[in-house]
């Protein structure tokens, strides 16, 4: 098995509308990372009155050592699933760091440097439901991010899930996961390969 | 032996470790109502260990500490959510909270209201002497239309609450009314109060001579057990009368019968139903 | 000892790892109402209580209802939790002097958020802290303890439990948003592996028993209501039987233990947490969720070579004077970052008698202090 990749305060946003399930991706991920993959996570997220259609925010920050400080400062990946949120977090990404969009919402992103994927078409048309969406997140991020064990990953999403929903979001995983490779290409996320 | 009667039983109760004499006044009721407390709890032979009395704070408060049952002298109002939390966490125990009007109806009116609701199986006697006694006779919410108290010099401008119809209304099981004149009948309403599951409230119209009767056409204590005689009828034939015929009557008796479960029987229900649950479940 | 199992680990918010701690310290009674951002241990605890042995979860009417109904469990002989938020603290001051009065144990957690009065409900704050101290009404003392991370909110609410079964006192736990609504993973410890105090019972026959009795620490033992010691309980300044009395020699007795049975046990009571503050000339004294912030800012001052230290407060009340002596023998400066005006501050000052410079670092705007804040001022000296 490979050693497990050494990370000093790797921080991640999801961020968008209320109701894409950006809560529950951060959870299942970082609950993948703390307990799966055995390293230091804390997940904080914006709470408020924030119900469907507010925004919504959610920060891991993901660390071999004890992490002090739980919230993000600076970012390494921030996935945003609308425009305004991208508007908005855009400026807290690290220099080289990782622009994940919703290419249908996010119309206007604020650089060429960007990943994309049209994150509810490929849901509402593959998968058969929309709100598996934030699924096929996770799964691209799989991909992206190399220190994820992806069957590790796998399994987490299915321990969490109850078992009415585990077959679709395990489809939904495997369609994010297949696709980032394709559009993305197989090295995207070699920069964080050796940190 | 003979059976033992009177003062006898209340003497049994009596905590004569507790420095007498009583905080209360002459012509109080309050005495009254304790004794026939008592009488009720011998007549229904439930050892004082199973006995929790709860108490709020006024003169009525001050009962508790004079009886040797488990009591508890509570703050001022929430003698029912210290009794709520005491059925639940020991269900087998019987509770009785005694409260006065201003501390059942006025600062602790939300949580009488909700002991209803909810049915919890404690038994309310509320001691209503229309008048806040101890802190010196200002109105509380039982105080008539009116009447003259230190808060209210002009007269009460502000209806009285009626303490049946807000508990049959808020869902108590049992609610009756007497008074310290009637105290046979007071006992008899008690007793059926302590024994049924569920909610049960007892008003108990108790003379405050020194703090509203005096300052209110009653010039001596007797005077108010004289009005206690003339105003008071059984709800039945209460409920023949007109409307103007009712103005200077006050109704007693029994004035709801149900046969809710209490909410501490619906929990323990829920309990032994996942529980049982889960046994399936593992296996 | 018992042989090291396998601790388990979960990823958990704040909130449920108050509730994971209580129901391991022996929690079975929660009477709650629900208020944001201390929620999620009610609704924990509302689906949990019920699937355990003898649990009894109550939502109540009110605030004020809650502390009623868990003090009166607690005299029937549960440990008892409620939790609760800025304006419910509020309320729960009226019912919390009653249990310290009647000596009864219970844990009340506020998950203190922003602003005074409804304020900022989803934002983290520090401002409840001296209302902790001083908020029921007359002299009396209180037990506050504080966590800054999910780990120490499973640990911290253990503590909490154990002290109010020991000290026959409420012990209120101190958390703000930012560590209640924190996920993070932590281990769970197995039975055994931790301490589990219960509240001494008499061993005295009923008559002999005195509930307000002088005793070795201070602490009478207390039966659970309806177990054969019938007592009187009450709110009123009471006598060694528990009757009320005006009586100055009385009064004075039943006062001097109160305070005394908290005061003579520092070294069990007051907890802290001494992070590189040996050789520390710049210490940072911090709680909650500003500990997190001031940790980071301190290893990044040793990175710039500052000789600078943390002291993390775990008790906030009794005030760990004894400890911020220690630390005082080698800082010149003491930095307090807090979510308030200054409140714990004024703690320091006081310990500190002008010996060293304290400089504070205050917010108010419902976010929380940065380490780069932090850090500037320690770099400034």
């Amino acid at each position: 098995m490979k050693s497990q990749q050494v990370l000093q305060r790797f921080e991640i946003r999801f961020s968008g509308l209320g109701g894409q399930g950006i809560i529950t991706l951060g959870k299942v991920m970082g609950q993948g990372l703390a307990i799966g993959h055995g390293y230091n996570v804390t997940q904080t997220q914006s709470y408020g009155p924030e119900a469907r259609g507010g925004s919504s925010k959610c920060d891991l920050v993901i660390s071999s050592s004890p992490i002090s400080y739980p919230k993000a400062e600076s970012l390494d990946v921030l996935v945003a699933l609308s425009q305004e949120a991208c508007n908005t977090y855009y400026p807290y990404l690290k220099p080289g760091g990782a622009l994940v969009i919703e290419s249908d919402l996010v119309k206007q992103p604020p650089t060429n440097q960007f990943l994309g994927l049209p994150y509810t078409r490929l849901a509402k048309d593959k998968v058969g439901i929309a709100q598996a969406m934030n699924t096929v997140v996770l799964g691209s991020l799989s991909h992206l991010l190399p220190f994820i064990n992806q069957k590790t990953m796998r399994k987490s999403l299915e321990a969490v899930l109850p078992e009415k929903i585990r077959a679709v979001n395990a489809k939904a995983f495997n369609l994010g996961l297949r696709l980032a490779k394709k559009e993305w290409g197989d090295d995207v996320g070699a920069v964080w390969e050796k940190e | 032996m003979n059976e033992i009667t009177g003062n006898e039983i209340i003497h049994q109760y009596l905590r004569h470790n507790k420095k007498f004499p009583h905080v209360l006044c002459p012509g109080c009721g309050h005495g009254i109502v304790l004794g026939t407390l008592i009488r009720s709890i011998h007549s229904l032979n439930i050892p004082k260990d199973d006995v929790v009395i709860v108490a709020g704070i006024g003169c009525s408060g001050r009962l508790a500490v004079y009886v040797d049952f488990n009591t508890v002298h509570t703050t001022h109002g929430r003698a029912l959510s210290f009794a709520t939390g005491i059925k639940m966490a020991n269900p087998k125990l019987n509770v009785i909270t005694i409260m006065g009007d201003g501390d059942a109806l006025s600062i602790g009116g939300n949580h009488l209201i909700h002991a209803a609701r909810r049915n919890i199986g404690v038994t309310a006697l509320i001691l209503n002497n229309n008048i806040y006694g101890m802190t010196g006779g200002q109105s509380s919410p039982a105080t008539p239309m009116g009447a003259t108290t230190m808060t209210n010099p002009f007269g009460q401008l502000d209806k009285s609450f009626d303490t049946v119809e807000l508990a049959r209304g808020a869902g108590a099981n049992y609610v009756a009314r007497g008074t310290t004149f009637h105290v046979k009948k007071l006992e008899k309403v008690l007793t059926d109060a302590i024994e049924r599951p569920g909610f049960s409230v007892v008003e108990a119209i108790t003379p405050c001579h020194t703090q509203y009767g005096r300052k209110n056409k009653y010039k001596t204590p007797v005077d108010m057990y004289k009005w206690m005689k003339k105003a008071a009828i059984p709800v039945d034939r209460y409920n023949e009368l007109s409307e103007a015929e009712k103005e200077d009557r006050l109704a007693i008796g029994v004035f709801v019968e149900r046969d809710q479960p209490g909410f501490e029987e619906r929990y323990f229900d829920l309990k032994a139903k996942l529980q049982a649950q889960e046994e399936k479940g593992g296996k | 000892m018992a042989r090291r199992k396998k601790r388990k680990e979960i990823f958990a918010l704040g909130n449920e790892a108050v509730v994971e701690g209580a129901l391991l310290a022996g929690c079975s009674f929660y009477g709650g109402y629900p208020i944001t951002p201390s929620s999620e241990i009610m609704e924990i605890m509302a689906s949990k209580l019920p699937q355990t042995d003898d649990g009894v979860f109550i939502q109540m009417e009110d605030e004020i209802a809650s502390m009623g109904a868990i003090i009166g469990a607690s005299l029937a002989g549960r440990k008892v939790l409620t939790a609760t938020s800025g304006p419910g603290f509020s309320l729960k001051q009226e019912n919390l002097g009653y249990a310290v009065m009647a000596e009864t144990p219970l844990v009340l957690v506020n998950v203190m958020r922003g602003g005074l009065s409804t304020g900022l409900p989803t934002c983290p704050g520090q401002g409840d802290v001296q209302q902790a101290r001083w908020g029921t009404h007359g002299d009396h003392p209180i037990i506050v303890l504080s966590a800054s991370n999910v780990q120490e909110c499973l640990d911290m609410t253990i503590t909490a439990f154990n002290m109010a079964e020991k000290y026959r006192t409420p012990v209120i736990l101190l958390l703000d948003e930012i560590t209640a609504h924190t996920r993070e993973k932590i281990e769970i410890p197995y039975e055994g592996e931790f301490e589990v105090f219960s509240r001494t019972i008499p061993s005295m026959p009923p008559e002999w028993y005195k509930p307000y009795e002088e005793t070795v620490r201070g602490v009478p033992p207390m039966p659970p209501i309806g177990s054969g010691y019938r007592f009187h309980v009450t709110g009123l300044t009471h006598d060694r039987n528990g009757f009320p009395t005006q009586r100055p020699e009385e009064v004075v007795e039943l006062m001097d233990r109160l305070h005394r049975k908290i005061d003579q046990f520092f070294y069990d009571i007051q907890l802290v947490e001494e992070i590189q503050t040996e050789d520390a000339d710049t210490v940072v004294i911090a709680y909650g969720c500003v500990a997190r912030s001031a940790e980071l800012a301190v290893q990044q001052a040793r990175a710039n070579g500052i000789k600078a230290g943390l002291l993390k407060l775990k008790t906030l009340f009794p005030y760990p004077r004894r400890q911020q002596e220690k630390i005082m023998a080698n800082a010149k400066t003491i930095i307090v970052p807090e979510l308030n005006m200054g409140q714990m501050s004024r703690e320091v000052k006081r310990v500190n008698q002008g010996r060293a410079s304290v400089r504070t670092i205050n917010r108010i705007d419902g976010q929380i202090i940065t380490p780069s804040e932090i850090l500037k001022v320690i770099m400034q000296g």
